[in-house]
């Protein structure tokens, strides 16, 4: 028994057979959702007229907002469009989105994953980030056949190269293994970074898209005996409260990584020439 | 006889898939340090009561079952439904005596030696251990012995008789 512990956990020969058994487990999960489906099936069967009406009067108010914004959003997308072929860079294309249901939760205590109900048979893959309505949640790291475990950012093994949107200044945030705070590593004390900064995802280490809210600043301590600043944050996604989650799969290619920036003119010649002509199969979605 | 016996494994199977499905319930975050050790009570009851019919080889495969389930490393749970288990063995023969109440304790303290193994194999996970917390589940295990093991009682008695 001891052997085994040691092999599972210095070793990845078990990795095979647990990813090969975890379809045995979602079952389980399955039951343990039912309650939340009778309650979801509930509140869509049993339900007034008078309520559906005020519910349907709000969000066509919220859709007339949202489409306010739209049309901004365009004209801001094509100044972008244009800014960035100055800049010799190529245009970010959209990534898409797969919904996602939370179907159970870890009941490990110490760590923070969450199961949800989409595998291999729907395209979920090792390392895929996962957000939420309002800021990035995590990664998945076990996919079976149509379940997958989502490790949380908070998690204490957990860690995510951010930037400040203010400024751009790049660090770590990891987890702490609670729900409400993250940590910045290595902060150096004369870093510009204040209490209410955003910290957005970097896409440093190419394993989360860049741009997505992570967490917000709540406090910076200068403590002069240490050689960092203690830095706390707070995730910006629901991580106790989202039941649906956003699988992102991204459609950019290596030439269109921020760090392409840098690359000679030739190649930035014909990234511009790409980008154009997928700028134009982008419009629609634009 | 035999269809005794196998009403008897019927009923092990179930109450021991009930308290898989317990395990994994979803409770809120911070409710979780107080879930009771379903699968290693029921284990316990078992071992107690039927210590012919629970096999160790039984034990360490729904261990294992448990790991997976709950995405811990691999042995944590059977290292910890073993260790109790041969506790059990040797001990029943006492405790089948007992009050209820001092069953209680005994597993209070059973519970507490398996959280004790679970939290080793956790830290050697690069885990942060935690504090007192983790004795939690073994009091509410503890608070749950009586009612599971009355529910369990009468279960296998209308059986017996």
């Amino acid at each position: 028994m001891m052997v085994l512990v040691v092999v599972g956990l210095y070793t990845d020969k078990l990795e095979p057979l647990r990813e090969k058994l975890a379809q045995l487990v979602t079952p389980f999960y399955q039951i343990t959702n039912v309650p939340t489906r009778v309650n979801d099936w509930r509140k869509d069967t049993f339900v007034s007229q008078a309520d559906l009406k005020t519910e349907n009067d709000a969000l066509k108010t919220e859709l007339l907002i949202h489409q306010r914004k739209l049309q901004q959003l365009a004209s801001l997308a094509a100044e972008n469009v244009r800014l960035r072929q100055l800049l010799n860079a190529s245009q970010m294309l959209q990534d898409t989105v797969l919904i996602a249901e939370l179907i159970g939760v870890s009941p490990n205590p110490l760590s923070h994953k969450v199961i949800i109900n989409r595998g291999t048979k729907d395209g979920a893959f090792k390392g895929q980030p996962v957000l939420d309505a309002f800021g990035l949640m995590g990664q998945v790291t076990e996919v079976s056949e149509n379940s997958s475990t989502v490790l949380l950012i908070s998690d204490s093994t957990h860690a995510i190269p951010v930037q400040v949107n203010r400024n751009g200044v790049r660090a770590i945030a990891e987890g702490t293994g609670d729900l409400n705070s993250l940590s910045l590593r290595h902060v150096s004390a004369n870093t510009d970074i204040r209490a209410g900064d955003l910290l957005v995802s970097s896409g440093m280490g190419d394993r989360f898209p860049v741009g997505y809210p992570v967490a917000e600043v709540l406090q910076v301590v200068r403590d002069p005996g240490k050689a960092f600043l203690t830095v706390i944050a707070k995730p910006m996604a629901r991580l106790d409260r989202s039941r649906h989650l956003l699988l992102v799969f991204e459609n950019r290619d290596r030439a269109s990584v921020p760090g392409a920036l840098n690359i000679p003119a030739t190649t930035s010649a014909s990234s511009i020439s790409s980008s154009s002509s997928s700028s134009s199969s982008q419009g629609g979605a634009q | 006889m035999p269809s005794q016996s196998l009403n008897l494994y019927l009923i092990i199977a179930l109450s021991v898939f009930v308290a898989l499905v317990l395990s994994v319930y979803p409770l809120p975050m911070d409710m979780r340090w107080w879930r009771p050790e379903f699968v290693l009570v029921v284990a316990i009851y078992w071992m107690f009561f039927m210590p012919l019919t629970v096999s160790f080889f039984f034990l360490c495969a729904l261990g294992l079952f448990q790991d997976l389930l709950e995405g811990v490393p691999f042995g944590q749970h059977s290292l910890g439904l073993v260790i109790v288990g041969y506790i059990c063995i040797l001990s029943y023969q006492r405790v089948r005596n007992f009050s209820i109440w001092r069953q209680s304790a005994w597993i209070f303290v059973l519970v507490g030696i398996a959280q004790l193994t679970d939290n080793w194999v956790q830290g050697m996970a690069g885990r942060p251990l935690s504090g007192i917390q983790f004795l939690y589940p073994a009091l509410t295990s503890a608070l749950l012995w009586p009612p599971c093991s009355l529910w369990l009682d009468r279960l296998t008695h209308r059986h017996h008789h």
